[in-house]
């Protein structure tokens, strides 16, 4: 298999206050510059969180957890909620493994991230 | 034919008028040298002599254009007496002129004739015999010749084969009776990989095995400098070029064997194809390139595999497929590439032997050397340990090939029916290994790869993963302080071995002087330490 055929992609949309990042492919070190242009744009819109959506991720090596970490520090930094969404059972478990769920509110769904924060708000 | 003239000093005592002969004093006479007379094989006076089987030939009368003749003449000889025994001529006496300086009388002749007749047998005999003695000399010198090819041969054969874990080697090796040019050689490097060498010398003899001594010798200095078996086969080509006698060469080949991985690296000097049985039939492992010594400056195609657990690859000679059965059939490659499709129990070298002897029955004489060298990755760890191995493979060490390993895992063990949350977690911790063993342990060199081995030990799924670390420690996997790392205080990264040790049930790495092994341990059964989550 070409390592290349899962090569990362991001979307960057907003949605009722929330800036959304659409992950697509493997998120591991190619993953590294996409990330990063995505999550400053979206840094960009005045929203009180970012969600990360997973739900079209098959694939986070140690690399993409410390991507993830990075990006999580940053928004802590500047004070911004980070959350999740579409984690596959898999990378929920090595979410709480790994404690970011302590620190980055994993949802289900979209739909479910997009109540809790917009009431929270 | 040659022939010696004998003739008689003619000088005689001096006599007056004046004084009574003086009696000579009693001593030989002294004998004129030998000369030899040639004379070929197309003059007429060989037919003439053959004809004129009793006669006693006047060498002046004789009225033959013929060199032999004017020869004889020149020599002084007057008379010829042919000795022919069965019809065949076997010698000639030649006289010179008689020491009174009289004609040779009639009766002369006529003893001279008889004793032609009688002598001509006593000479054939005598012929006979000196001829027996110098074929005995000759054959003796030909065994001695045999006997010094075998001993070089014998001893630059190694004596025993490589003894590598999971794997079995074996080799044959039957010299022809006039001892034929064949050879093979194991070449072990310190990073555990075995070179493999097949050979064989034109022509028989000592010629041959001095040739395959130096070619043996050429090779491998070569390989402990080059180790890759294309450009091993061009340098030892270009050095043995320049010291090899004319009209002889050297077909060769020279496989590179990773016992670890299963990695076979080919390089092929004219030599016969090898065969490699696998599960879906026997194929060739071709690779191109012209036989050593013939000229310089030739290069040699290079080719790679990985065997697979259960595969074997045969070298051999062209005494194999060359040999003939009694009625002139040659026992051929199709012959030999099928019976090695037959299921065997146990070595295929004993197996192919006893096809041999069948084909060519029990009065065979042997025409040429029969060689064989077999390398047969164990299907399994060993016999009687409980363990098999379902797959072994590598991959080079190139950024994103961590995936590849994961799929290919995930394939191999699809049979097993692990439980998704399972299979998941497995995956992980297999890519993660894997892209530690590329980067920390092959630092991402593309042409060291990392050997992944899968195996069933008991109740026990195993993954290995080796790499060629050269005796750089492998750090304790701890908990990675988050904290830290948002605080900036630690790196983002950190997080390969500790997800590993998350993802199995247990996790094992031992290291020797070359290879750093990760392996990972899944329980099959409910009860491990992370079945309990299911």
């Amino acid at each position: 298999m070409d390592p290349q055929s899962n090569s990362f992609r991001v979307a960057v949309r907003r949605r009722d206050g929330l800036s959304v990042l659409d992950l697509f492919g493997d998120i591991d070190g190619f993953a590294d510059a996409a990330l990063d242009t995505a999550y400053s744009e979206a840094e960009t819109h005045d929203t009180p969180a970012i969600m990360l959506n997973f739900a079209n991720v098959g694939y986070i090596n140690s690399t993409g957890i410390a991507l993830i970490v990075g990006l999580l520090a940053r928004a802590r930094k500047n004070h911004r909620r980070l959350v999740t969404c579409g984690l596959s059972e898999h990378y929920r478990e090595i979410f709480n493994i790994t404690r970011l769920s302590d620190f980055m509110t994993v949802f289900a769904d979209e739909e479910s991230a997009l109540r809790e924060v917009v009431a929270a708000a | 034919m040659t022939t010696r003239a004998l003739w008689r000093n003619r000088s005689r005592p001096q006599e007056t008028p004046d004084t009574p002969p003086v009696k000579p004093p009693v001593a030989p006479a002294p004998v004129a040298p030998v000369v030899p007379l040639d004379i070929p094989a197309g003059d007429p006076l060989l037919a003439h002599l053959q004809a004129n089987q009793s006669g006693v030939i006047d060498v002046e009368r004789l009225a033959l254009d013929s060199p032999g003749v004017r020869a004889l003449r020149a020599a002084g000889v007057r008379l010829a007496l042919p000795l022919v025994s069965q019809g065949e001529l076997v010698g000639l006496i030649n006289l010179g002129q008689r020491l009174s300086e009289q004609d040779y009388s009639s009766d002369d002749r006529r003893l001279l004739g008889n004793l032609a007749t009688q002598a001509a047998p006593a000479v054939r005999v005598a012929q006979l015999v000196r001829q027996q003695q110098l074929e005995a000399l000759e054959r003796q010198r030909i065994e001695q010749e045999l006997r010094v090819a075998r001993l070089i041969q014998q001893f630059l054969l190694p004596k025993e084969v490589p003894a590598v874990a999971g794997w079995e080697v074996a080799a044959y090796y039957q010299p022809a009776r006039a001892v034929g040019g064949d050879f093979y050689d194991f070449i072990h490097f310190p990073d555990g990989r075995i070179g493999f060498v097949i050979g064989d010398v034109t022509d028989k003899g000592v010629p041959a095995a001095l040739v395959m001594a130096t070619t043996r010798t050429l090779l491998r200095t070569t390989a402990e400098q080059l180790v890759a078996p294309g450009a091993v086969l061009e340098r030892t080509n270009n050095l043995l070029v320049e010291n090899i006698p004319p009209k002889m060469f050297v077909t060769c080949l020279y496989a590179l064997l990773d016992p670890a991985s299963g990695h076979l690296t080919f390089a092929n000097a004219g030599h016969d194809v090898p065969y490699r049985r696998t599960a879906e039939g026997v194929v060739e492992l071709r690779a191109r390139g012209m036989p050593l010594g013939l000229l310089p400056g030739m290069q040699y195609e290079q080719h790679e595999t990985t065997l697979r657990p259960g595969e074997c690859v045969l070298l051999y000679s062209d005494g194999l497929v060359e040999a003939h059965s009694p009625t002139r059939e040659m026992f051929g490659f199709p012959r030999l590439q099928a019976l090695m499709a037959e299921p065997t129990d146990g070595n295929l070298v004993p197996f192919l032997l006893d096809r041999l002897r069948d084909f060519t029955g029990p009065a065979w004489e042997q025409e040429d050397d029969v060689t064989m060298v077999l390398l047969s990755a164990h299907g399994d760890g060993g016999p009687g340990d409980g363990r098999e191995v379902l797959a072994r493979f590598e991959l080079p060490s190139r950024p994103g090939n961590e995936r590849r390993a994961m799929e290919q895992v995930a394939e191999v063990v699809a049979p097993l029916g692990l439980p998704q949350i399972k299979l998941d977690r497995l995956k992980t911790a297999v890519a993660e290994a894997t892209m530690n063993g590329m980067e920390h342990g092959n630092k991402y060199d593309e042409a060291i790869p990392v050997l992944i081995e899968v195996a069933r030990e008991g109740d026990d799924l195993t993954v290995s993963i080796t790499d060629r670390g050269l005796k750089q420690p492998i750090p304790e996997a701890e908990p990675p302080d988050l904290t830290a790392k948002l605080a900036g205080q630690q790196s983002p990264r950190g997080w390969g071995l500790f997800l590993i040790q998350n993802m199995v049930d247990e996790m094992h790495v031992t290291t020797d002087d070359v290879h750093h092994t990760v392996k990972l341990v899944v329980h099959l059964i409910a009860g491990g330490q992370r079945g309990s989550t299911e």
